[in-house]
């Protein structure tokens, strides 16, 4: 018989040693599926650098656009991504505005200007940097078909490389991801 | 860490999340196994990022350096 020492140190080791062998060969942990839910140029952010920091991190990645998402891969989407100051508190403005004045025409025009030069300040990739970053690094850019019917889009709205699918298509990615998030 | 030696440098100084772990990404493709990549960059969160990132695609993190406002990193090509 051979003489283990089974101490309650040993036995943690061993498990954790154990969990990190089974978690590298879950294929579930090199893939992500996001929704980008969201039309404005703020909110275009966080799926499209989740996204490509995934896939840099090797994972099979995959962003499925719906409702104003879709913005984001429209072809007009430097038009179409702005940032909306109305019900909006955490909008850094240089003196507080209520939404009374907020909601005066140009306001959102200055506050998505003032974003855009915020971010050139600090160097942020812009959306079409990082659309051509996810596009080369395989990132799957899936555009919702119902939504775009309902607004009336058609494929050649959008960017090249997107494709088209549906509820399914997205869980069929998701079932097999850890990381699903909804933006 | 003296006697260590890239083989290849990536400058990501200047730019913000995520693209210094994109730019690493994108060299790292170019090595073989045991081949050592040096990434320099200045966004104070790749301090955090590019660790994890080395570890999420079974690559070794040998050395982290902080001069001034400048992070200076060497990552060997591990063999996954």
């Amino acid at each position: 018989m051979i003489d283990v020492d089974l101490n309650e140190e040993t036995i943690r080791r061993i498990v954790r040693e154990e969990i990190e062998a089974a978690f590298k060969k879950d294929p579930a942990t090199k893939k992500a599926a996001i929704i980008a839910s969201k039309g404005t140029l703020d909110w275009a952010y966080p799926p499209l650098i989740l996204a490509s920091a995934a896939a840099a991190a090797g994972m099979e990645t995959s962003i499925f656009f719906t409702f104003y998402g879709l913005n984001i891969v429209h072809k007009d989407f430097e038009a179409k991504l702005k940032v909306s100051p109305v019900a909006n508190p955490g909008m850094p403005m240089p003196l507080p505005m209520p939404d009374l004045v907020n909601a005066l025409p140009g306001m959102q025009g200055m506050a998505t200007m003032m974003m855009k030069s915020m971010f050139k300040k600090k160097n942020v990739a812009t959306i079409k940097e990082l659309l051509d970053v996810a596009r080369e690094s395989d990132v799957r850019l899936i555009a919702c078909q119902m939504t775009m019917d309902v607004f009336g889009f058609t494929k050649d709205d959008f960017i090249a490389g997107v494709e088209f699918g549906g509820a399914a298509a997205f869980l069929s990615q998701a079932r097999r991801a850890h990381v699903t998030l909804f933006i | 860490m003296a006697d260590v030696k890239e083989d290849k440098v990536v400058d990501a100084s200047g730019l913000s999340c995520p693209m210094p772990v994109v730019k690493a990404a994108k060299e790292m493709r170019g090595l073989a196994p045991g081949q050592i990549l040096k990434i320099v960059a200045t966004d104070h969160g790749s301090l955090a990022d590019i660790p994890a990132w080395a570890e999420d695609t079974g690559n070794e993190l040998l050395h982290t350096q902080t001069d001034g406002g400048q992070y200076v990193f060497l990552v060997r090509k591990g063999t996954s």
